[in-house]
């Protein structure tokens, strides 16, 4: 059953951004800078968290679950050191994915040829 | 054949191919579900191993490096032709938009190109995630010390 409502659960989270698409002006940047951002208040508000546990995976991989991820890091952070850990929290729980992306960038732009990006 | 325009009407409608928003949501939860269910897969054995916090980012790394595989040949900017939010919105769409320019502005330099472009989608992704997850932490705080 995980693997199914991974499976809807993920589509559905896309099929808004593909709305989100074709009826607005929204670029990719604004819609990624969107879906993070709502994924923070979503998370703040309590709703996340019982999604992620349903869903697992469709849940946590669209960009809505790397929001999620900064949300509870910080409050992780604040429960540990209080205010300072407001500061920290995010980023720190965030730290995997985005060293993972900015590493696997640079090695594909060493093997990578800049002709043959459409 | 005689056809009233009601009945003409209707033959069109059945014979004409889906809506392009109704085609291009279906593309999308297709492949945005297939990536969350490859997710799963992925997390489930990584669960096997380890608790849930680091199966979650290993999950995640693994994506990402997927993603860049599939970035270098052009085979994920091809599927995204297709998929539109479907490879968007997974965390592997935003792998591909710092792996993509890292590729495209070699060009131009480690620093300026590879260094400043794989920031262009990435750097407001990061810096409102990180200011809303700030504001959060505040609030937080806040609701602790009232409450």
């Amino acid at each position: 059953m995980n693997y199914v409502w991974a499976f809807v659960v993920g589509g559905g989270i896309c099929v808004i951004g593909q709305l989100l698409i074709d009826y607005t002006k929204l670029t990719p940047a604004r819609i990624l800078t969107g879906y993070v951002v709502a994924g923070v208040i979503l998370s703040a508000i309590g709703v996340y968290k019982p999604l992620a546990e349903f869903a697992g995976a469709g849940a946590s991989v669209p960009l809505l679950g790397f929001g999620h991820l900064l949300a509870q890091g910080v409050v992780q952070a604040v429960d540990e050191c209080g205010l300072p850990g407001a500061f920290t929290g995010g980023v720190s729980a965030a730290a995997g994915g985005i060293t993972a992306s900015l590493i696997f960038a640079v090695l594909a732009a060493l093997v990578g040829k800049s002709k043959d990006q459409n | 054949m005689k056809l009233d325009p009601k009945e003409y009407d209707k033959m069109v409608r059945r014979a004409s191919p889906p809506s392009p928003v109704v085609q291009d949501c279906l593309w999308a939860f297709f492949v945005g579900g297939a990536i969350c269910l490859l997710g799963e897969a992925l997390r489930q054995l990584f669960l096997i191993w380890y608790g849930k916090t680091l199966a979650g980012t290993l999950t995640s790394i693994a994506l990402i490096f997927f993603s860049a595989l599939a970035t270098l040949p052009g085979w994920y900017q091809k599927l995204a032709a297709k998929a539109g939010a479907g490879t968007l919105v997974p965390i592997t769409g935003f792998a591909n938009s710092v792996v993509s320019p890292a590729i495209e502005f070699k060009a131009e330099g480690w620093v300026t190109g590879v260094g400043a472009k794989i920031f262009t989608i990435a750097g407001p992704v990061i810096a409102f995630g990180t200011l809303a997850s700030f504001v959060w932490g505040v609030v937080y705080w806040l609701l602790g010390k009232v409450g």
